[in-house]
């Protein structure tokens, strides 16, 4: 799908009336289309030829990619540098920043760096602890949270001034997002911290991944009586599972991650446990579109990246809807 | 220390009543505290501040209190030092994503804020924390601020 003011690659779209992006993935779930978006894998290399091989499994699929910030605290190419080269092909980036790593300082002049780049998307984070690693003894930063990162990343859009007040010339034109988990406790607080987000400057929010369709569906309940369904998108984390001994291992050593002993329980009794995990995944994608505010699907396929193809395809989540490709 | 912190965020009513009122007796004595001269002061309230809110709160000494925000659990015990809400990696237990031994800070703090019927002032978008002010005194600030003559 191509708008008709499709721009060059790498250029950005014409701002519509009440959009604050030049992107297309705000167009799309502005539209009220169903969006799916993906996590790229960041690679181990210096090499472009890594990203845009890896970005090309998602071509004619995704309407946005996200480039995780050193995810799990585990060094990789950094987002910043992922939506660079991406964005020169024309590609939908989501930038992922997480406060571990980087102060205000370096935040601020990332932020004007990635939009003029062409990013138009910003996923802000807190950030893993830097002890689920590769590096454990570095230091945490921390020096801002997700949600003051929000309200400062819309101060520079909306004010034009760096956190100190400095004026900003031309501000970034960014869509924001931020994250949410549902299935963590203090499970009453988490609707009430997704508002606070909101409140923050989230246009968007992608959730961890649900594989507790229950806790799921209560968790959009509570978010749809405090009236955040009209304020903000929200996208539903899911992933396929390579097998029950791997998400078993994810339940107990990746942070925020909740399995229920069910989805276990259903890998381990099939033939074919990675065929089961896609499977699962497309069931989870049929499931979540049925809840009320549900605006799209954030597909986290970590090492099984080739198969969103088919995740995507047979879910029919993009209701036969073609995204902008790359011009072969 | 683990214990008194619980046991403060247990008692989280009462203890904020207590605050408010050291507020309130705070603003009385301004005058004389002002003639003294706030910078003076400084050193010796921060002292006295370090030694009580470390007891009852484990208190980190930030200078910028949040803790009648945040249910009288001092924010700064969180390994991520988040001021505005749990991460999203907090055990299924309530344990800390970084110490498991530990509960989440948030998780207390939403306890206690609760007690306090606070759940209105936890949804205050707290800022980042201001380096320069640690180690200062709060109290002192937050007077400073209530009577008009601080930045």
């Amino acid at each position: 799908m191509k708008f008709d003011d499709e721009p060059t690659p790498g250029e950005g779209l014409p701002i519509l009336p009440g959009h604050t992006s030049p992107g297309r993935f705000e167009r799309i779930l502005r539209a009220g289309k169903f969006a799916v978006t993906a996590e790229i894998a960041p690679p181990d290399s210096a090499d472009p030829a890594d990203v845009f091989a890896r970005a090309a499994l998602f071509d004619g699929y995704v309407d946005a990619i996200n480039a995780t910030d050193s995810s799990g605290a585990n060094c990789h190419m950094s987002s910043m540098g992922i939506c660079s080269l991406l964005t020169r092909k024309g590609y939908a980036m989501i930038l992922q920043q997480s406060c571990r790593d980087r102060n205000r300082i370096a935040m601020q002049g990332d932020i004007l760096g990635a939009a003029a780049m062409g990013v138009c998307n910003i996923l802000c984070l807190s950030g893993d602890g830097v002890q689920s690693g590769d590096h454990p003894e570095a230091k945490p930063v921390f020096d801002m949270d997700s949600i003051s990162a929000l309200s400062m990343v819309r101060r520079m859009r909306d004010e034009q001034q760096f956190m100190s007040g400095r004026p900003i010339s031309s501000p970034p034109r960014l869509f924001l997002g931020a994250a949410a988990n549902p299935f963590a406790p203090p499970l009453d607080f988490r609707p009430h911290r997704m508002a606070k987000k909101i409140a923050a400057g989230a246009q968007f929010i992608q959730t961890q991944y649900c594989f507790d369709i229950e806790r799921f569906r209560t968790f959009m309940a509570q978010v749809r009586d405090l009236g955040l369904l009209e304020k903000a998108y929200v996208l539903a984390g899911v992933g396929p599972l390579a097998s029950a001994k791997a998400a078993d291992w994810i339940r107990k050593n990746v942070a925020g991650v909740h399995i229920p002993d069910a989805v276990i329980d259903r890998l381990a009794g099939a033939q074919d446990q990675k065929q089961e995990g896609v499977d699962l995944c497309i069931d989870l994608i049929e499931q979540v579109r049925e809840i009320e505010g549900v605006s799209g699907v954030h597909i986290m396929a970590y090492r099984m990246e080739d198969r969103i193809g088919e995740i995507v395809t047979r879910s029919n989540a993009l209701d036969g809807r073609e995204p902008w490709r790359p011009a072969l | 220390m683990k214990a008194v912190r619980l046991w403060s965020v247990r008692n989280a009513r009462w203890l904020k009543k207590v605050y408010d009122g050291l507020e309130w007796i705070l603003s009385l004595l301004n005058p004389i505290l002002r003639r003294i001269g706030y910078d003076r002061l400084d050193k010796p309230f921060a002292a006295v501040e370090g030694v009580v809110k470390g007891f009852l709160f484990d208190s980190q000494s930030c200078g910028q209190c949040t803790l009648g925000e945040t249910g009288m659990a001092c924010p700064m015990n969180c390994p991520k030092t988040l001021r505005n809400g749990p991460c999203g990696g907090v055990r299924q237990n309530g344990g800390c994503e970084i110490k498991p031994e530990m509960t989440c800070v948030w998780v207390n703090a939403w306890e206690g804020s609760q007690q306090i019927g606070a759940e209105q002032t936890i949804q205050i978008i707290q800022a980042p924390v201001d380096n320069r002010l640690k180690g200062r005194s709060a109290w002192l600030r937050a007077l400073r601020i209530k009577v008009g003559s601080a930045s």
